[in-house]
């Protein structure tokens, strides 16, 4: 595993701040949820999350004639589509439409496919303005920072860090309450709102039939920048696409409840293009970018495909016991949790970073609570072994994988194990039961040393099993 | 250019071929219950305020009105259904703006927003309204309060039933909104704070 | 691992089967169901090591496992390792329905939730992973516990969160498998109980290991341990 990678986790773990502000975050989200769809609360749970799950799956199996009747529909009534292939396909777009209409702000509601390509380093290089307008994501830039969670992306920040925060770079006075603060942001980005020329947005669902952007929020923040300024541009990764509005009543009954417990987010916005003759607010231009940036490299796999079915909504995070101590920061790119994982090798290659589908328990519990059915522990276990190929391939960790070979050697001659686990047992200490706290020099390897590291070991017993069974 | 690109190596990747009929979808789940008118009311009122809303049935919308806006500002849209309330009628509330950068100024310094809605949803205490000439987005958007006022006959009983009735909203309108209380966020340290970026008291008038 | 460090688990389980009238065979060929190998990632090896365990037990009526994970491995991952070999699958899916973990084989083979034992002692229940989320277990083994005279069971909160075993997880994540079995023995030790049981051996192993170098005197015990006590 990369050293960056062991460092982010130990930091993480070593911060008790820290770890009490996710693991409580998360679990209040985990209680919410479990709420909402109880049986007396929500009794079709089940039967909604399979319907998600063949919708998602009939939808990327038959993605592309999805994309063209969803382009087809948005420009009949008036809307553009482009196709961006990367990174810098999505923000050459978005610079040249900005120099374009002269425009100078833009304000951007949430969006992680917008953090997966940059957007905004990008554009503040090129000297525009680009404001987020989620409270989260507002003070995660202010901070510099990548967002901590998909739901929650200041997951990690405290009210004083927030006060820090904003006297640094707002040049307030001190502000330490929540309330207080949430109407400094307000002022700030209400200006924005209402000056911007660009507004940005995501898209939490495209729809194939009525060429339309959904939006789903609480703060209000997506609905003014689609609202106000004279220009929308949602970006969207092609895997965004449903067939028809109708699914959504099937895929909004799960989302906020899988996300915060909450049986709708306060705002969704079903948006078909610019506005209409006879409107008067409402964007006069609407451009929704298609992003592959490496989605297509995922549909080859009839297996793996399934993490492209994901609508974002955090559960597996906030249900993950991993993820409940590692946080979103340790992770290597902007996805992270259970989907994090799976996304980032299909997407940056199994090497990238080869201990992430191991940082696993494979407790199952993502796969548990994943409101469109991604079996995460199943897709874990391939990459798993994708990696290990890898590293045959590539002539890594040979000494893991003759150890392997050792083990699947031993495990096929009964006898030799058998005297394998005499000598073994032999060897190590046995302190009248007690469990072991240390063993010597010729035991002491890298596997022994992790587990002694915060764990004792169980004394070896005076006979095996087979041993006790033989005298009976 | 990349549209032909990305959608050459979608076809690849999942093994289809330009042109080619997709397989039939799994049917569309819409299942609509049986809910009586009065409960309907019931069930809209109590999640309205669950979510810290108001909600009233049988008001007089326009003495209800004239009461809250007492010493405030206030911008209606011009849902023909206000001005039958006479709502736009009352003084200290601006109304009948076409013009795009009037009703982004009044929005913005009005205290409360009135607007009709085209339905309601019972079962999640939701306001739904598209955006048309008679209503602008900004009006339920902008000012820290929101009135809305519902003609009991429009309350459905969910989402399913709306989706029922509307199956393609984008015909009828260029923006939906589905409102359910007032805006939030618990970005602070999970923290709920209400009045973001929109409204922050929603009350909503059944009549 | 019963074989080499909890054996008394295994003859706890065979003295449970035995005084329930049945006749146990212990095959001394086998070693492994090539989970770790699997867990892994080397599905090659695993396949081998799943080949000996398919010979070894291939004449077997009802393969009893005192396991959530193993079982779960055998039951649901055998027939992904040999998914391009027909006929070796065809002999997993013979073996699937044969293979028990413990607690499911006592109340649904065998029928029983009694099975005459006696303990005083304060318990708590601790579900593993792969028995409670791919085996669906959870009431087996709280129902034949309410049958043991003298047993108290008292349930953690929050229940169901992975002691961080994990199988090679707990040595290539040490520090973060530790930090997971930390947040678990603070459950446990919320409840007061005075011993913990569960149904598979990994989980013991590392929450003993845990509550052993916290100097904390509460044990931990298998459910065939608890079943087999008189």
């Amino acid at each position: 595993m990369s050293v960056e990678f062991t460092q982010k986790i130990h930091d993480t773990l070593a911060d008790p701040a820290l770890q009490l502000a996710i693991y409580t975050a998360t679990g209040r989200l985990v209680e919410k949820r479990k709420e909402s769809i109880a049986p007396d609360a929500l009794p079709d749970y089940q039967e909604l999350r399979s319907q998600a799950n063949a919708i998602k799956k009939h939808s990327i199996e038959n993605l592309d004639y999805y994309l063209e009747e969803f382009q087809r529909n948005l420009e009949a009534r008036g809307g553009k589509v482009v196709y961006c292939k990367d990174s810098t396909e999505v923000s050459d777009f978005v610079l040249s439409l900005a120099r374009e209409r002269g425009a100078r702000l833009i304000v951007k509601s949430k969006s992680m496919t917008t953090e997966e390509v940059d957007l905004n380093e990008r554009l503040e290089h090129h000297g525009l303005e680009s404001v987020e307008t989620d409270l989260g994501e507002y003070i995660l830039q202010l901070a510099h920072e990548r967002p901590y969670h998909i739901v929650a992306p200041a997951l990690h920040k405290t009210r004083y860090d927030v006060a820090r925060i904003f006297t640094e770079r707002l040049h307030v006075p001190d502000e330490n309450v929540p309330e207080k603060q949430t109407a400094i942001a307000r002022a700030v980005l209400r200006e924005k709102f209402l000056s911007a020329e660009i507004g940005i947005s995501g898209a939490n669902f495209l729809v194939a039939d009525s060429g339309a952007v959904v939006l789903v929020e609480n703060e209000g923040n997506a609905r003014l920048t689609t609202s106000a300024p004279k220009v929308h541009i949602s970006i969207a990764g092609i895997e965004k696409v449903i067939p028809r509005a109708q699914d959504l009543a099937t895929f909004l009954k799960l989302l906020a409840r899988s996300a915060t417990g909450q049986l709708l987010s306060v705002y969704t916005s079903f948006l078909s293009g610019p506005k209409r003759a006879g409107e008067i607010d409402g964007p006069e231009e609407f451009w929704v970018v298609l992003l592959d940036n490496g989605r297509t490299k995922l549909l080859p796999d009839r297996s793996k495909r399934q993490s492209l079915y994901c609508i974002r909504c955090g559960a597996c995070l906030n249900t993950c016991p991993v993820y409940r101590k590692i946080g979103g920061h340790s992770f290597p790119w902007v996805y992270s949790g259970p989907i994090g994982a799976i996304i980032t090798p299909q997407f940056m290659g199994v090497m990238h970073e080869p201990a992430l589908p191991f940082a696993s328990s494979l407790c199952g519990a993502c796969g548990e609570v994943c409101p469109v059915k991604i079996d995460i522990p199943k897709v874990l276990l391939e990459l798993r072994s994708d990696v290990k190929k890898a590293e045959t391939r590539e002539k890594l960790n040979r000494l893991e994988k003759l150890a392997f070979r050792a083990f699947a050697w031993l495990m096929t001659h009964p006898r030799v194990y058998e005297l394998a686990g005499r000598m073994a047992a032999a060897m190590a200490p046995s302190d009248d039961g007690r469990w072991i706290r240390s063993v010597p020099l010729a035991m002491n390897l890298p596997p022994v040393r992790a587990w002694l590291s915060c764990r004792d070991l169980p004394p070896p017993p005076a006979k095996s099993f087979r041993e006790m069974w033989r005298r009976r | 250019m990349s549209r032909d690109n990305i959608l050459h190596r979608v076809r690849t990747g999942i093994g289809r071929s330009a042109g080619q009929a997709p397989a039939d979808p799994p049917p569309v789940r819409i299942r609509i219950p049986e809910v009586d008118l009065e409960a309907r009311i019931g069930s809209m009122i109590a999640r309205v305020e669950a979510l810290a809303g108001k909600a009233l049935r049988d008001a007089d919308p326009r003495a209800y009105v004239a009461a809250a806006i007492e010493g405030k500002t206030a911008v209606a849209s011009n849902a023909p259904y206000l001005e039958e309330c006479g709502i736009t009628s009352l003084p200290g509330v601006r109304s009948g703006i076409t013009d795009s950068v009037e009703l982004r100024e009044a929005c913005a310094s009005a205290d409360i927003g009135i607007t009709s809605a085209d339905y309601a949803l019972a079962d999640t205490g939701t306001l739904v309204m598209l955006s048309t000439p008679h209503e602008a987005r900004l009006v339920s958007l902008l000012p820290p309060a929101h009135i809305a006022v519902v003609p009991r006959g429009r309350i459905l009983t969910s989402l399913d039933e709306l989706f029922s009735i509307l199956p393609d909203p984008g015909a009828v309108a260029s923006s939906m909104v589905l409102i359910t209380g007032p805006s939030r966020t618990a970005d602070i340290e999970q923290i709920l704070v209400r009045g973001v970026h929109g409204p922050g008291q929603i009350t909503v008038l059944i009549v | 691992m019963v074989d080499q460090l909890f054996p008394k688990v295994g003859m706890a389980m065979a003295a449970v089967l035995e005084r329930l009238g049945y006749q146990v065979d212990f095959p001394e060929d086998q070693t492994c169901c090539g989970q770790p190998a699997f867990n892994s990632g080397y599905r090659g090896e695993a396949r081998t090591v799943a080949r000996h365990f398919l010979d070894t037990f291939e004449s077997s009526e009802s393969i009893v496992v005192p396991s959530g994970s193993c079982t779960a491995m055998i039951v649901h991952h055998f027939a992904e390792l040999f998914h391009k070999e027909p006929e070796t699958l065809a002999r997993v899916h013979s073996l699937e329905k044969r293979v028990w973990e413990f607690s499911t084989f006592l109340t649904e083979s065998a029928g029983v939730e009694d099975v005459g034992a006696r303990l005083e002692d304060v318990v708590t229940f601790h579900d593993g992973c792969h028995a409670l989320r791919e085996l669906a277990i959870q009431k087996a083994p709280r129902r034949l516990l309410a049958h043991v005279r003298g047993l108290e069971l008292r349930e953690m909160a929050p229940a169901e969160e992975c002691c961080g075993f994990g199988g090679t997880f707990a040595v290539k994540f040490g520090e973060l498998s530790g930090a997971m079995a930390q947040t678990k023995i603070e459950a446990i030790l919320r409840t007061g109980a005075r011993t913990v049981v569960s149904l598979d051996p990994s989980c013991l192993m590392q929450i003993q290991g845990a509550l052993s170098r916290a100097g904390s005197p509460v044990r931990t015990l298998h459910l065939a341990e608890v079943l087999a006590s008189r």
